[in-house]
């Protein structure tokens, strides 16, 4: 296969995903598609299935059934089924996953601009002056001062650490950005600057994004579309506002009403 | 047919009688076929480590026993073994290795590098130019490149499969921005045949441009980590680098004090304990066989002060 016209068919295609631990459920029958430009929140509470789907469909973790079709640059694949080495190729230049905690995304031992570096070099750039030249771009870009270019992650503040490991996603220029958690553990005013970063590189780059979380205000500034999951499964999706102002199934209604009190 | 050779090597040794009880070159045959096997799978994937069934040997780890047993599975009555340390064949761990391979295989030994059939080296690859008759044996501590960044042994597996070597180009990448070069003086990783990348073991990357397209067949052997990978004779061995910072050996503002040779790796000796300083090349034999035609050093002259510059200054020297 091979279509190539990213307006007239979605970026991500996901059919019936399903993943289950032994008799237990991760997460069951969940379908949806992504459009370019567009971002998808998944909420639920821990436990509600939502980081098993983003593993899922972010090719981390194999269903139990299922498919993700993707439409990467070379063509539409199925993530699932995928050869090994052009999921992995996918994966470092057209997509990026940023976790909620910055040790699973970020080498800590490794400085800012290392980090930053590692997917030009692992997609074959060997020019170091290059390299630097890029890290200290997007430094500036997550708002990180150029002079922290050498230091390593373990100097960073936690709001520092999650813009660096967007910045480490963001170089290669992908299409289709996975967050899950992105902004927990961090205090308000950190999670707002966070925030309206990421609404910014959104906008300016055009991503595509599936962002999970537990919080629906953060849902509310960034999302366009939502899945609300309970016990592995999709009990209510729909644009954001809509789900948000006049949620029809009780559990997003409590989840609505819980946010609501002071 | 036995092939008639005369001796006349720098130290003693020669066919010595074998000691009773043990095996030809002391593992058994039917090891010694298990390791042959996992030499020819390495040669037919250059640079790819492969597992094998590593023995204890009566030596400890640390004493080159993975280089032990590929020289102990290679081994005939015909060979003619030379054994370095550190460029050396007089340390202890080099007397020792060619003592049990004497003993045990009544094996020749030499120091001549010319006059070998099978280099077993700890640390350096010899000056002299290796021929498409000779097989050098390198005493490996850790095969595995990758491991000081991704510890987990999966993941190593699967980037090696797929050639993602990004993360080796990030440890070069933190050495420039640190140091402003490629600070990596030994062991400096290699890509072989444009596919796997290798640990070339601790040897001083001033010897790495000797294993591009070397004539010889180069074996690998870990004892502790059970790994063997291979340089098959005339492969392609490429170091790390960026355009911007090439591969540079190391170069040395003077010449051996005791040889004059201007292109040899060389050692730094303390004189006294006044701190002078001399520097001789780190390959015993090829220096004693310079002095032996004839050149000479300026020993007379330590160097005061020792200067290691990379990449700068050709020398003149005798
Ligand atoms: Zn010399």
């Amino acid at each position: 296969m091979c279509i190539k016209d990213s307006d007239h068919i979605p970026l991500l295609k996901v059919k019936s995903i399903s993943r289950y631990y032994g008799r237990r459920i991760g997460c069951r029958g969940i379908e949806f598609e992504l459009w370019p430009g567009e971002v998808l929140g998944i909420v639920g509470e821990s436990g509600s299935g939502k980081t098993t789907l983003l593993n899922c469909i972010s090719g981390q973790l194999e269903p139990s059934e299922g498919a993700v079709w993707y439409a990467s640059n070379g063509g539409v694949i199925d993530m699932c089924v995928a050869p090994e080495p052009q999921k992995r190729l996918v994966m470092r230049t057209e997509m990026g996953t940023v976790y909620q905690n910055p040790r699973d995304g970020l080498r800590m031992h490794v400085s800012a601009g290392g980090n930053i570096g590692e997917r030009l070099m692992a997609n074959g750039l060997r020019h170091y002056g290059q390299v630097r030249r890029k890290a200290l771009n997007w430094l500036e870009k997550v708002e990180i001062d150029s002079e922290r270019i050498d230091d390593t992650p373990t100097t960073f503040s936690g709001g520092m650490q999650q813009r660096l490991q967007i910045a480490r996603n963001l170089v290669t220029g992908p299409r289709l950005i996975f967050m899950d958690e992105p902004t927990s553990g961090l205090d308000v005013s950190v999670q707002a600057r966070l925030l309206d970063l990421l609404k910014s590189l959104v906008t300016e780059l055009d991503l595509s994004m599936v962002m999970v979380t537990h919080d629906l205000a953060v849902t509310r500034l960034l999302a366009h579309r939502l899945i609300v999951m309970k016990g592995g499964k999709a009990v209510e999706s729909g644009l954001t506002d809509q789900v948000l102002d006049d949620p029809q199934h009780p559990y997003t209604q409590l989840l609505v009403s819980s946010i609501l009190q002071p | 047919m036995k092939k008639q050779f005369n001796r006349q090597s720098e130290t003693g040794g020669g066919r010595s009688s074998v000691m009773e009880g043990y095996n030809f070159a002391y593992l058994d045959e039917q090891t010694k076929r298990m390791i042959r096997r996992t030499i020819l799978k390495a040669v037919a994937i250059p640079g790819y480590q492969v597992p094998f069934g590593s023995r204890e040997m009566p030596l400890p780890y640390g004493w080159g026993t993975g280089g032990i047993q590929i020289t102990a599975s290679l081994i005939g009555s015909e060979d003619i073994l030379k054994v370095i340390d550190q460029g050396a064949d007089d340390t202890t761990n080099a007397v020792s290795i060619r003592r049990f391979f004497s003993r045990t295989a009544g094996a020749l030994t030499t120091t001549r590098t010319r006059e070998a059939t099978i280099i077993q080296t700890r640390h350096r690859i010899p000056e002299t130019h290796l021929t498409k008759d000779q097989i050098i044996v390198y005493q490996v501590p850790i095969p595995e490149p990758l491991r000081f960044i991704e510890p987990r042994a999966k993941e190593v597996c699967r980037m090696h499969a797929l050639k993602e070597y990004g993360i080796m180009f990030v440890k070069l990448y933190e050495d420039i921005s640190r140091h402003g070069r490629i600070a990596k003086a030994f062991d400096y990783p290699v890509l072989v045949n444009d596919r796997y990348v290798m640990s070339p073991s601790p040897i001083p990357k001033f010897d790495n441009p000797k294993m591009d397209r070397m004539p010889a067949l180069q074996l690998f052997g870990a004892g502790r980590e059970k790994r063997i990978y291979a340089v098959p004779p005339y492969t392609k061995v490429k170091s790390l680098d960026f355009e911007d910072y090439p591969f540079e050996v190391e170069r040395w503002p003077h010449c051996c004090a005791l040889c004059g040779s201007g292109n040899s790796y060389l050692d730094e000796i303390i004189m006294d304990d006044r701190g002078s300083k001399m520097f001789i090349c780190s390959d015993t034999n090829h220096c004693n066989e310079r002095v032996a035609r004839g050149h000479k050093g300026n020993q007379e002259e330590p160097v005061e002060k020792a200067q290691i510059s990379i990449g700068t200054g050709a020398r003149k020297c005798a």
